[in-house]
């Protein structure tokens, strides 16, 4: 069962016709540089549907107050639509309750939460393993606790396409494993990993395993009961939301044991100046004035993305980078980084004599817009021996028109610059 | 594909000079025998670029090499920047680091610069005056200014340099 299939099981799927989903996203239709908008950076963020827009439009002119504060209807109301926000994501992930789903402001908080709560029951010796692939958020959280409390860090190996094996995970976990922590799929290269099989490992070498699902929530089924994951972290703004919204998605008996992330309102039920007590889930994670509007905005973006057959936006995306990846490498000079079997659409690729910045500034005077850089993840691309690559990546939105406008666009930068 | 207004800017940006010292610079590698040495970041993109230099006692220095990863117009930034460099004083350098930061951010013209370095130095800027091309393109700036960051850090003695800082 897909986790789409969640939501809405008794409404009709709408058929995924791509005209009438670039029509939904306003953006589309301006131009940049006197040029039709080409965005290829859907993996960085990706652009907003009309309805995401005019939810977060209508809270502010129409509905908005502070949550789970006023005895007021308007309060009230908003406080109301939070919450269901928090359903939809937890219909969404097919989590078993919505105490298991914490509104963060990104998936780079979500995984800090983890790191400084989960954390705080891990002691000198103990190892978490990650892998050659992740974004430096789900790095640098886990070298500050090593830093902290004198965890070890193991790093499993990228092969040559980009993939990292079960076996390499496999190698690394003993039972001083107390947490994996990998991604669903790589940002800069598009790698899908075998999360529900990582997870077995790691159950079975007695540890917890949290899953960056920036990109994974974004293209590929996510049933967190199915996959038994642990942690499941991932930002709004990467799903068709808006920014400033995360979640962490955390299984209940974990979440009680963990000590609050944050103090503040919200996270408590009695404050006296010896002693406070903490509130129930998921409000003991959630100190301060929440995200409202984000997050309100995020279950729009879900119920948006909810509305298609599953099966016909992975096709959609799938002949994107059967076709891209064909047209990009019979490109003179074009090396393409990250070739593994089960990828999402992202072609993250090198020019030979063209530094990628360079590439990305010519792109952009044709409408263009693709990342170039080190994708934030600086151990990858020097597994890669490159400093930067080029990264096209694909949305529900875009066409095969676009990938040829790339193209194009490339013979143009290698004509200046080559 | 392109309308007349993009493709210039575009051409303005990739000069042939900035062409030429991008894909062959001069003055690479390292300084034996240098006086200091720097390492300049650009944390939004990882690249890098390291400057090693000699002063003699009367604060001129006498030789200049880099060492970078980059795109074309910092490794042609840098390239120029040695053969612009070589063989001024450090306070000269840092007038052509200000009127190279000028050239590259500021709405100032060539009669502005000139002004503000005087006759010699101007004519030190010649070649570099190609990467006012930056203007057209703001993140790229950063670009230009990390070896002339570098360098000035180099020659104040400290060891690291950040296009952030």
């Amino acid at each position: 069962m897909t986790a789409l299939a969640h939501v809405s099981p008794e409404s009709k799927a709408r058929k995924f016709d791509i005209a009438s989903v670039r029509a939904d996203f306003p953006i589309l239709r301006r131009l940049v540089h006197e040029q039709p908008l080409t965005y290829l950076d859907t993996a960085a963020s990706a652009q907003k549907p009309q309805s995401v827009i005019d939810v977060i439009k209508n809270q502010y002119e129409n509905e908005y107050a502070n949550v789970h504060r006023g005895a007021y209807w308007l309060s009230e109301t908003l406080t109301t639509k939070y919450e269901d926000a928090r359903e939809s994501v937890r219909a969404f992930l097919n989590a078993k309750s919505d105490k298991e789903i914490i509104f963060t402001k990104g998936a780079t908080e979500s995984i800090n939460l983890v790191a400084s709560s989960f954390g705080r029951s891990l002691k000198v010796g103990d190892e978490i393993v990650i892998t050659g692939l992740e974004h430096h958020s789900n790095i640098v959280p886990w070298q500050m606790l090593r830093n902290q409390c004198g965890v070890e860090l193991k790093v499993a190996p990228v092969t040559d396409d980009g993939d990292v094996t079960l076996d390499s995970i496999s190698k690394l976990l003993s039972p001083k494993t107390k947490l994996v922590a990998v991604a669903h799929v790589s940002n800069a290269l598009g790698t899908v990993l075998p999360i529900k099989d990582i997870a077995k490992l790691a159950h079975d070498a007695g540890a917890r395993i949290l899953i960056d699902g920036c990109q994974g929530i974004v293209h590929e089924d996510v049933d967190v009961q199915d996959m038994d994951c642990d942690f499941y972290a991932f930002s709004g703004h990467k799903l068709y939301g808006p920014n400033g919204i995360g979640v962490l998605y955390g299984k209940e008996d974990i979440l009680e044991e963990m000590p609050p992330y944050q103090g503040g309102g919200e996270m408590i039920s009695t404050v006296t100046f010896d002693h406070s007590e903490w509130a129930e889930l998921p409000a003991k994670f959630e100190a301060g004035t929440p995200p409202i509007v984000p997050a309100v905005g995020l279950g729009e973006a879900i119920r948006y993305v909810s509305a298609f057959d599953a099966a016909s936006v992975s096709a959609h995306e799938k002949a994107l980078l059967a076709y891209g990846t064909e047209q990009l490498q019979a490109v003179e000079g074009v090396t393409l980084i990250g070739t593994a079997e089960r990828k999402t659409a992202v072609l993250s690729f090198v020019l030979e004599g063209a530094h990628p910045h360079d590439l990305a500034t010519i792109l952009d005077r044709c409408g263009v817009c693709v990342r170039a850089g080190h994708h934030c993840a600086q151990p990858l691309m020097d597994r890669f021996g490159v400093s930067a690559t080029v990264r096209a990546s694909f949305g529900l939105y875009n066409t095969q028109d676009e990938v040829d406008v790339l193209i194009e666009a490339l013979g143009r930068a290698r004509e200046i610059l080559c | 594909m392109q309308p007349d207004g993009q493709d210039q800017d575009l051409l303005s940006l990739y000069q042939s000079i900035i062409l030429d010292h991008g894909k062959s610079p001069r003055n690479t590698g390292r300084v034996e025998r240098h006086d200091c040495s720097s390492e300049g970041r650009n944390p939004l993109c990882g690249d890098r670029v390291t400057v090693t230099a000699a002063l003699d006692e009367s604060d001129i220095l006498t030789d200049l090499k880099f060492d970078a990863k980059g795109c074309a117009i910092s490794i042609a930034s840098a390239s120029m920047m040695t053969e612009a460099a070589k063989g001024l004083t450090t306070d000269e350098v840092q007038r052509i680091s200000d009127a190279v930061r000028i050239l590259c951010i500021e709405k100032f013209s060539g009669e502005d610069i000139n002004g503000f370095l005087g006759e010699t130095l101007s004519a030190r800027l010649e070649s570099l005056r190609a990467l006012s091309g930056v203007r057209q393109f703001p993140t790229r700036a950063k670009c230009a200014l990390l070896p002339w960051q570098t360098l000035m850090a180099c020659i104040q003695g400290n060891s690291t340099a950040s296009t952030e800082r």
